[in-house]
């Protein structure tokens, strides 16, 4: 029977990828564990390997190919005594490495895309172009022009020299500067965590870049200990100008120890900033921001969203303050808090509810420590209601703080008491259903609004 | 009690050869030991009376290991240490009453009251602290090293932790990528034989830790850290190892605390015959003082005079130290954020 060689995905966030090169070609016998092909994911290339026999029959996706869908037909392989018109079965090749994909966040995710993001506070000169941009790419960028401004600059972790960041946000960089300036670690996070803060002691102004700030739990005691504590213990002598960045949050079926939201652990921590970009702007002017703040900085990427596309004003110099939250959406009915990818899911709710007559009103938190009271009482003030939405856990999280500060700053201007959208209070779990059902969704952003609003 | 004894018996070889030094060197070891003893004495004595409050560990008996690495390093270099860390800064150069104003919790301490006696620097004198996580500093002091290498200067850096620091997971990372990238720095293991209660052979399945870097490619030496002339010949080596280039060394100093390992410390682990012994047989201050005197470099009257001297010093850093106010109210929320 004729096999249909789907396009596989090679990555639990992986929803497209290039087709760099085919290494059979039509007519050839392929055994199991045949090297088939070079694909380049949103990651790295990798090869991937036949799990059928047969004669490869049709190639119908060239080598070369950009943005190929998981799943789509890439090749037929024909089994012995196969007709070429026979009836074809799908079956996807396997690489060493393949995960299985997830299609509840992968749809998620596709609607995270159909986002329209709102314009930014900061002044735009008139006429500047903006440029559609991945998250990705403007970390990278962000990086890149302040490396070029200042040589105290530094990129260190693990992968992120010669194997382009283990998301790819560090392409190219090495090229640029060299290994003395973007240097790969062993896997040792205690480690480098604490060389970095030594460097920063020294004055320099390193980036230290943690695969997953699950593997940060590490270092930590280096990020609070002797990042954050130490210009207070010293009187005010020392300075500690650091950046530990990486990606942060559940990414999509990995498991309990891949799968969580930092944002109140390190938000807990005076003599911290803590930052949590959702969009490419924000990426880019935050990280240059956060590269060039005197104090330590905690730089919460989401995994899921490297790949995501928005705009990023052309200037050269484009810095975010921090501090500020930014309103996606106004709205009148109610107010609801979130950060990083929550803020796409809650302006899907917002979508939502508009369309049953409830008007909300969005802020993306962007800088967890130190939270913009100023910008979220204004917005209570006016809608009277307030829904916080994170993906971390509950009890003593970013919403429970917001909630806190809203009600000892605008009690009686609330309707209703506030309502906190989180992660289920268990370890998040593997299987699909159950990891979807953990973690808050646009329906149930929208159903904290309605109750909010008692309707 | 053999185990307590720091190698009296079994000389390092650096040891042996440590018959070099001039009478002004030798002098000012002798005035920097006595300065440490003394004021540490003093701290102690002010802990008992309330005036100092908190963890407060004390660095007598171990007075030639700083002495004599300080002797070695030059304008620039870094030191970086634990919690221990009085002598270190008084061997700096440090002001003592700022270090003792610290102790008190006072505005004229060098953190101004806001990290006391583990958590002191000085950007000035590049003390980089002070740290209260046991080997936190031998990360941190890698990066102080990292950062010479980065800048291409010949800076080295000293990161001093003791033997029971030297079973910290993060001492290994961070030997590794010293030598995986040959950085400058020299890790000076205070082996005072105790961590804390425990002693070293109840610790570590390695006694001579010296040889803790072998897997790593980075040499050790282990050095009598009670004779502040082998501590410095050793020291002069190793410090030239680094700045050539060569990355990483470990010292190893064989070395002893006489008091507890904090104030708290009832010190049951061992007995008091074990401690005498080694004050009467090793001290550190009488043996520089021995030469001193058998080579006629001073007279016992020259020495009470630097006595003298040194206690006076050490009271005036006392009274400064209570005299001093606690800091301004208006203090409690400065410097958490530049």
């Amino acid at each position: 029977m004729a096999v249909e060689i789907l396009m596989p995905a090679l990555s639990p966030t992986m929803e497209e990828g290039t087709l760099s090169k085919w290494l059979v070609k039509e007519g050839d016998t392929i055994v199991s564990g045949d090297i088939l092909a070079e694909i380049e994911t949103d990651k790295a290339t990798m090869e991937i390997e036949s799990v059928d026999e047969g004669v490869l029959s049709k190639i119908l996706v060239a080598g070369g190919t950009d943005n190929v869908k998981v799943n789509q037909v890439i090749a037929i392989l024909l089994e012995d005594g196969d007709d070429e018109n026979a009836e074809p079965v799908k079956e996807a090749i396997v690489s060493q490495e393949t995960v299985p994909e997830n299609n509840i966040v992968e749809e998620e995710a596709e609607n995270i895309e159909s986002m329209t993001p709102v314009a930014i506070e900061i002044d735009v000169p008139a006429g500047t172009k903006m440029v559609p941009t991945t998250i990705r790419d403007a970390l990278r960028d962000a990086m890149a022009e302040e490396m070029r401004r200042d040589d105290d600059v530094f990129l260190m972790g693990e992968e992120v020299a010669q194997y382009e960041g283990a998301y790819k946000v560090s392409r190219e960089m090495l090229d640029e500067f060299g290994a003395r300036r973007v240097i790969d670690t062993p896997i040792t996070e205690h480690g480098f965590a604490g060389l970095g803060v030594g460097a920063a002691f020294a004055g320099l102004k390193p980036i230290i870049e943690f695969m997953t700030f699950n593997f940060a739990m590490q270092a930590i005691d280096h990020i609070i200990n002797s990042a954050a504590k130490t210009r207070y213990m010293s009187g005010g002598q020392m300075s500690c100008p650091i950046v530990f960045r990486g990606p942060n949050g559940a990414a999509s079926r990995v498991g309990a120890q891949h799968s969580q939201d930092y944002a109140p652990w390190y938000g807990h921590v005076p003599g911290l900033i803590v930052l949590a970009p959702y969009d490419a702007a924000d990426a880019k002017g935050l990280l240059k921001a956060a590269i060039r703040d005197p104090n330590p900085v905690v730089f919460l990427e989401h995994e899921l969203m490297y790949g995501e596309v928005s705009d990023v004003p052309e200037m050269d110099d484009w810095l975010v303050p921090i501090g500020k939250a930014l309103v996606r959406r106004e709205g009148t009915d109610a107010t609801i808090t979130a950060h990083s990818r929550m803020v796409g899911f809650s302006l899907q709710a917002a979508e939502i509810l508009a369309k049953e007559g409830i008007s909300v009103e969005v802020i993306d938190l962007r800088t967890i420590r130190p939270l913009d009271e100023e910008t979220i009482l204004a917005s209570v003030r006016k809608t009277n209601r307030l829904v916080t939405v994170e993906e971390s856990w509950g009890r003593m999280g970013v919403g429970a703080e917001v909630a806190a500060m809203v009600t000892e700053g605008a009690f009686d201007y609330l309707d209703a008491p506030p309502k906190r959208v989180h992660q289920v209070e268990a370890p998040l779990a593997y299987a699909a259903n159950l990891e979807a059902l953990a973690m808050p969704s646009p329906e149930r952003i929208a159903q904290a609004v309605r109750d909010v609003c008692y309707v | 009690m053999s185990k307590a004894k720091p190698k009296t018996t079994k000389k390092s070889k650096l040891k042996k050869k440590s018959t070099k030094f001039v009478s002004s060197d030798l002098l000012s070891y002798y005035r920097e030991m006595l300065l440490i003893r003394r004021f540490e004495e003093k701290a102690g004595q002010m802990y008992g009376m309330g005036l100092i409050a908190g963890f407060c560990h004390l660095y007598i008996g171990q007075e030639a290991v700083v002495v004599g690495m300080q002797a070695c390093i030059g304008d620039g270099d870094q030191v970086i240490t634990g919690y221990r860390d009085h002598g270190h800064m008084l061997v700096l150069g440090m002001e003592a009453r700022g270090v003792m104003a610290e102790l008190t919790g006072r505005i004229g301490g060098y953190s101004r009251g806001k990290g006391g006696s583990m958590h002191m620097f000085s950007t000035e004198k590049n003390f980089y602290g002070g740290h209260g996580i046991v080997g936190a500093q031998v990360s941190l002091g890698t990066g102080l090293a990292f950062a010479n290498s980065y800048r291409q200067n010949d800076r080295v850096s000293l990161a001093y932790f003791g033997d029971g620091a030297s079973n910290q997971g993060q001492v290994y990372e961070s030997f590794n990528m010293a030598k995986l990238w040959d950085l400058p720095v020299i890790y000076v293991i205070e082996n005072n034989q105790y961590a804390m209660g425990t002693a070293i052979e109840r610790s570590s399945s390695e006694t001579q830790l010296h040889k803790r870097g072998a897997s790593f490619g980075i040499p050790g030496v282990e050095v009598d850290g009670m004779d502040v002339l082998a501590v410095r010949e050793a020291g002069e080596m190793a410090v030239k190892h680094a700045r050539a280039g060569n990355g990483p060394i470990i010292l190893e100093m064989k070395t002893y605390r006489y008091r507890g390992h904090s104030m708290s410390d009832p010190a049951k682990y061992r007995s008091r015959e074990e401690v005498n012994e080694v004050r009467s047989n090793s001290d550190p201050i009488e043996h520089v003082k021995g030469l001193l005197l058998a080579n006629d470099f001073a007279d016992e009257a020259a020495l009470k005079a630097i006595d003298k001297e040194i206690r006076e010093v050490v009271n005036d850093a006392a009274d400064f130290a209570k005299d001093s106010p606690e800091p301004p109210v208006s203090d409690l929320l400065t410097d958490v954020l530049a």
